[in-house]
């Protein structure tokens, strides 16, 4: 044994992974977001009070406090009103570095949500970058955000100021 | 499935963390690889087990390792009748306090005996340590402690 240990030296560290295994449970308005993207689409909802669409849709305005009902059908294009460009690695990263993590504020939708950007030079995406979703193959759409593959440039001119400065 | 039907999913959240484990308590750690046990001596010349980096009393650095066990006495113990997933024996055990032989303070761990009425506080243990090739350097290279002689 004495010879065991001078072979494989004195222990200096000590593996302690830390693991939380839940069941998530979307409730009702998160769960038609995700059925939404199983058939490839961005459902929202409008509060009844104020007018806001929110995508995803939490099923009540963070404003008004009241259940927002209305579901509305969000188009494939959206604005780019921020935008990060992530170069340090971390562990479990799946994405090679340098990449675009942006904020997307859907056409018709008063929230932004955050996706990864691609087909464009990461030193050229910008505020007011016009993009749309590519989704997956329609096989593989599932009820996850996983179904859309990633934001890239539709080729339309950059969106005025004005129309995003709200959701910044 | 309907649109209606509320959607759920199983999550993991995981991170692997890996610590530094100092002279002292690698000393201790080394020692459960080889299959003994170390404690360290304090100032005032009683034996903690496991080793702590610094004399608890005092602040100073503690002093010589020494050898302890692998028998000892069971100062505390609560019973687990329904062993939850993470748990590290399958059949229900105790949590106990041992305090080693040659040690002044007690060590948590696991007791492995046939039920509750089997176990005392001042029961006789002994440590079941698992297979050579097994031991890697870490608290569960004590499989569990195991009533001496069998169910007391």
């Amino acid at each position: 044994m004495a010879d065991e240990t001078t072979e494989q030296g004195p222990v200096t560290t000590l593996a302690t992974p830390i693991s939380l295994d839940f069941e998530f449970t979307p409730g009702i308005a998160q769960s038609k977001f995700l059925r939404g993207l199983e058939r490839g689409e961005f459902l929202g909802q409008r509060c009844a009070t104020c007018g806001k669409v929110y995508v995803p849709s939490r099923g009540t305005c963070p404003t008004d406090g009241v259940p927002t009902t209305e579901d509305v059908l969000l188009g494939n294009s959206g604005t780019v009103t921020t935008f990060c460009v992530v170069n340090v690695p971390f562990a479990g990263q799946s994405i090679e570095i340098p990449y675009i993590c942006g904020q997307i504020l859907l056409d018709g939708a008063n929230l932004s949500f955050m996706g990864l950007l691609q087909e464009i030079p990461v030193d050229q995406v910008r505020m007011g970058l016009r993009v749309e979703a590519v989704w997956v193959d329609e096989g593989d759409l599932t009820p996850s955000l996983a179904s859309v593959k990633y934001f890239r440039p539709n080729g339309e001119p950059d969106a005025d100021y004005e129309t995003y400065k709200e959701y910044l | 499935m309907a649109d209606s039907e509320v959607l759920h999913a199983e999550h993991r959240l995981e991170y692997p963390y890996s610590r530094s484990t100092g002279p002292i308590i690698g000393a201790f750690l080394t020692a459960l690889r080889d299959g003994r046990f170390v404690g360290a001596t304090g100032t005032d010349g009683k034996v903690i087990v496991p080793p702590t980096e610094y004399d608890p009393l005092t602040g100073d650095d503690v002093g010589e390792l020494v050898e302890v066990g692998p028998g000892g006495v069971v100062e505390s113990w609560a019973w687990v009748s329904h062993p939850l997933r993470k748990h590290p024996l399958r059949s229900p055990f105790a949590w106990a306090l041992i305090r080693l032989d040659g040690a002044d303070t007690a060590l948590l761990h696991v007791v492995d005996a046939p039920g509750p009425d089997a176990l005392a506080t001042g029961a006789r243990v002994t440590a079941r340590f698992r297979a050579d090739d097994e031991r890697i350097g870490s608290m569960a290279d004590i499989e569990a402690f195991v009533l001496e002689g069998g169910a007391a």
